[in-house]
């Protein structure tokens, strides 16, 4: 990959408490894609981000943001991030234009009163500039703060579980908006707990499980590679057991023996269809209806995390 | 130098004083001006002078300074704490400001608060009791060298501080009584011995004594150990901040 964004190696955290929350993760970005994160709780997602932010000093490792170490270089790295945190922290009493106002100074850049009004217009909150904080509603808040994230302008921008907690319409519109910033070159990090959202908006995915990066791939590579086909065959009259002649595709007898499942690589030149069904044909087998179906990215993630201790 | 940012710390702080203004401007002012009544006006009368100066006169520079002292504490540590409380930290330990930087945003509006209390309580005095400021220049260097110090001393125990009750700990528990036996009251001289000397331990002995000098020319220490003692606790206080800061303590993981 040439001229990755963000390059992350040898990144180990081992707090205090002596858990190793991540485990010499290397990890590049590529430069205006959507990279979703994806892990169980305590995997190490948030850990990651904050490491890359500033907020927890890693045990060791390096982070380079456009090719400048992130720690020396603290400034250049951090002007060009953006982080919307987890948890709704928020100023409640300040109002939500001066919150995200304040947040543009924070970060060295000047006022702009016309971006701040663009922000919030984009975001649906311009007609709540005014109220506090605190009288937000959760949504709403979550809204304020990607709008304190984007106030300076960041190349990168983390998510850090961007829709806990909003509403199907709130989520969909901010899919939306994490797409026209990706359309206007902004990188964006997202983790989530929603494989739907991954698979909705993620050119790539990476799976992290006990600190570990376990599997990073284009999203449809992902689900080419790891996603499995499954061919359902009801039958017309309930077998007792499979009969031994099937024994080479590696069927399985379900629902009460009124159903099998063949399990095929869609990409493979012959996936055995056909003679299977010849097979079933010979042995007089007959059926009254067949369907497939294809992986999720949900039974990927599931299979990726929890297939080593099955 | 992150200016834009250094401001916008500057700006947040002053707005959160002036939307609690009654605490903590007008609520100390009021205490001390009962002091003033109290003290000055109505006991005053009866008691004699202090090296020359009247007992009413006298107390206006140490009960200036005790009410600074609590005020540059609470400022400061409540400053730097409430974002560690509320979890909106997270921006400033991400922002790209260094940490001498969000040190003199968060010191400097505290600073400015307690340097306003001190003139606004000073002002009210004069109503009460005949105040004379002989070195105003001098009353005002150390007025914002004793605020710069006791602000950083807050914004330590702000970083310290786990919880709300840490945070009132040491000004109440430490600060207070040392005002109270620091001469704020007295002129030292008065003591015998040993509790004078021992007296002369107490720092802000020396840190009254030097503004108490700017205002009517007389001093519990010279005025160069009140200098030196005045930028020693700066010192000493942004030593502790700056290891702080390098080490992350309690503010990074």
């Amino acid at each position: 990959m040439s001229d990755p964004i963000l390059s992350i190696r040898g990144l180990r955290k081992t707090y205090g408490t002596g858990v190793d929350a991540l485990k010499s993760v290397d990890l590049d970005i590529r430069r205006g894609e959507i990279f979703a994160l994806l892990g169980p709780n305590g995997a190490g997602k948030t850990t990651l981000i904050n490491i890359v932010c500033g907020i927890v000093t890693p045990s060791s490792g390096e982070v380079l943001v456009d090719g400048r170490n992130w720690q020396s270089n603290y400034r250049y790295a951090r002007e060009r991030i953006g982080l919307v945190p987890q948890e709704l922290t928020t100023e409640a009493f300040e109002s939500v234009w001066n919150t995200v106002s304040f947040s543009r100074g924070l970060f060295g850049r000047p006022r702009n009163n016309a971006y701040i009004e663009d922000i919030l217009k984009r975001l649906s909150l311009f007609d709540k500039c005014n109220s506090e904080m605190r009288f937000l509603s959760g949504g709403m808040k979550r809204r304020a703060m990607i709008a304190k994230a984007l106030s300076h302008e960041p190349a990168i921008l983390f998510l850090d579980e961007p829709t806990a907690g909003v509403d199907v319409e709130l989520r969909r519109d901010m899919w939306d908006l994490v797409r026209k910033l990706r359309a206007d070159g902004t990188t964006i990090i997202l983790t989530t707990h929603y494989i739907e959202e991954a698979e909705e908006m993620a050119d790539r995915v990476g799976v992290i499980s006990k600190g570990e990066l376990i599997a990073v791939d284009e999203k449809h590579d992902l689900m080419a590679k790891m996603g499995k086909k499954t061919l359902d065959i009801v039958l017309a009259e309930p077998l007792a057991s499979v009969p031994p002649e099937l024994s080479e595709w590696n069927v399985e007898l379900g629902d009460n023996g009124h159903q099998l499942t063949y399990q095929f690589d869609s990409h493979a030149e012959r996936t055995g269809i056909a003679s299977l069904m010849r097979r079933l044909s010979d042995l007089g087998i007959t059926y009254k209806d067949l369907s497939t179906h294809q992986s999720s990215l949900e039974e990927i993630f599931v299979e990726l995390v929890h297939g080593g201790s099955k | 130098m992150n200016g834009h940012g250094i401001a916008a710390i500057y700006r947040f702080e002053m707005a959160r004083w002036k939307r609690t203004l009654w605490q903590s401007l007008i609520t100390p002012v009021i205490t001390t001006a009962l002091y003033f009544v109290v003290f000055g006006s109505a006991l005053g009368s009866r008691m004699s002078t202090m090296d020359g100066v009247s007992f009413a006169a006298f107390i206006v520079p140490g009960l200036t300074l005790l009410s600074v002292f609590m005020q540059s504490i609470f400022n400061a540590s409540f400053g730097i704490y409430f974002p560690k409380f509320t979890g909106t930290i997270y921006e400033l330990l991400s922002a790209p400001i260094s940490s001498f930087e969000a040190v003199l945003a968060y010191v400097g509006a505290a600073v400015t608060k307690s340097v306003i209390l001190a003139l606004v309580t000073i002002a009210t005095a004069t109503i009460f009791v005949p105040v004379h400021i002989n070195h105003p220049i001098a009353m005002i260097l150390f007025l914002v060298g004793i605020s710069a110090g006791f602000c950083l001393f807050g914004f330590a125990i702000g970083v310290w501080a786990q919880n709300f009750e840490q945070l009132q700990i040491i000004p109440m528990l430490i600060i207070t009584p040392l005002t109270f036996l620091g001469g704020a009251f007295y002129s030292v001289k008065a003591l015998h011995d040993p509790f004078r000397t021992i007296t002369l331990f107490n720092p802000i002995v020396h840190v009254i004594s030097g503004f108490r000098w700017s205002f009517y020319s007389v001093a519990d220490v010279p005025v160069w150990s009140s200098v030196l003692v005045t930028l020693a606790i700066i010192a000493g206080c942004m030593a502790v901040i700056a290891w702080m800061f390098r080490t992350g303590y309690r503010l990074k993981q």
